[in-house]
């Protein structure tokens, strides 16, 4: 099979579409959207980093063996955070299922969420 | 030598030199023996790569979840502190990788098409410009530390910060500097990686049949682009509309 040789242009293509997002990313940032910031933060990150794994590592005209194993990489990254995720916000859930009194809350650190400093 | 009187078994090596002698030993001379075909060859590294690459995911993965955690306990902490990163630096540095990059494709690009001495070149620009990436590093790590932000020794209630909040701001400043140190090393072998590619390249051993280490020291490079483009929103941009 021969090897796919991308363009010069291509290249260059991608290039700029890294560096519009990469200015876009820092303009949004200055926006107050409210937790829509991250949201859309992490879309051009995402964006980004999809052009980077097709075109500049050449995923795009690989196997599908290795388009299987990149598309695997990034389950098992979503498995890590998402159950990691899902155990922080669901503690003392038990407690409110069983009705049993809830627990006497810690006192929040400062800066912590539960503070009555934090907005 | 004299072989040819000789009745011990032949090594392997002067069986392999004698099919030499007839002839016989006519394969391309970068492909591995226990491969059929350079396409076979380039697969099986191309899909080596990637398997060290899922555990590298995976390895930046946990740093990620515990920065996400400590950002959900501490969002207005993590937004004061990171304003003291400076984003001008962030921007530079992340259209510094991404040129690199480019060119890092380009030198690839330059083995496909049999560009020798097109591969040097863009060896040599895509190691300029990691050593600019960890240059701008090393001002900002120093104006960390004139700034008493060093996770490891500063003081964070020295009123830098709302009161209360500076032990959450050490939180942020030791995933700062462990996130993008962790990240610095992976851009240092990748340079000596680059460095070391050079000497190949120049004596002409890669070409259109055969790159496979150009084009695996390329997925590695472009991996620790990638690890940037999400460091630099995460760490740098956070709470910026805040400001």
């Amino acid at each position: 099979m021969p090897e796919h040789v991308s363009s010069v242009k291509s290249y260059v293509g991608i290039f700029l579409a890294l560096l519009v997002l990469t200015g876009i990313t820092v303009w949004v940032a200055e926006l107050d959207l409210g937790p829509a910031n991250d949201v859309v933060a992490l879309v051009i990150a995402v964006t980004k980093g999809t052009l980077v794994v097709l075109f500049f590592m050449h995923v795009k005209y690989s196997t599908r063996l290795t388009k299987l194993t990149v598309i695997g990489a990034f389950l098992w990254l979503i498995l890590l955070i998402g159950i990691t995720l899902s155990d922080y916000a669901s503690r003392g859930a038990s407690d409110r299922v069983r009705g049993a009194p809830p627990e006497q809350p810690m006192q929040p650190i400062a800066g912590e969420i539960g503070d009555p400093g934090v907005r | 030598m004299s072989s040819s009187a000789s009745a011990a078994p032949a090594s392997p090596s002067e069986i392999a030199a004698s099919l030499a002698k007839a002839g016989v030993h006519d394969h391309h001379p970068a492909l591995q023996h226990h491969f059929d075909t350079l396409a076979q060859q380039k697969e099986s590294a191309t899909l080596g790569m990637w398997m060290f690459l899922v555990t590298e995911v995976l390895f930046f993965g946990g740093l990620f979840a515990t920065y996400v955690i400590y950002r959900l306990r501490f969002p207005g902490v993590f937004a004061e502190a990171s304003h003291k990163l400076n984003v001008i630096a962030g921007g530079f540095n992340t259209a510094v990788l991404i040129c690199s990059s480019l060119t890092m494709a380009l030198a690839i690009r330059s083995a496909q098409v049999d560009r020798r001495k097109a591969i040097v070149f863009w060896l040599i620009l895509t190691v300029f410009l990691g050593s600019t990436f960890l240059g701008v590093k090393a001002y900002e790590y120093h104006h960390k530390y004139v700034e008493h932000l060093w996770p490891f020794t500063g003081d964070f209630d020295r009123g830098e910060f709302t009161p209360g909040h500076g032990r959450a701001a050490q939180i942020f400043f030791s995933l700062y500097f462990v996130m993008t140190g962790i990240h610095a090393l992976h851009m240092v072998i990748g340079i000596g990686l680059l460095i070391w590619l050079m000497f190949p390249s120049w004596r002409g051993r890669f070409d259109s049949t055969y790159h496979n280490p150009l084009e695996m020291t390329g997925l590695y490079w472009h991996f620790v682009d990638i690890v940037w483009i999400f460091l630099f929103p995460l760490l740098y941009l956070l709470g910026a509309h805040a400001r």
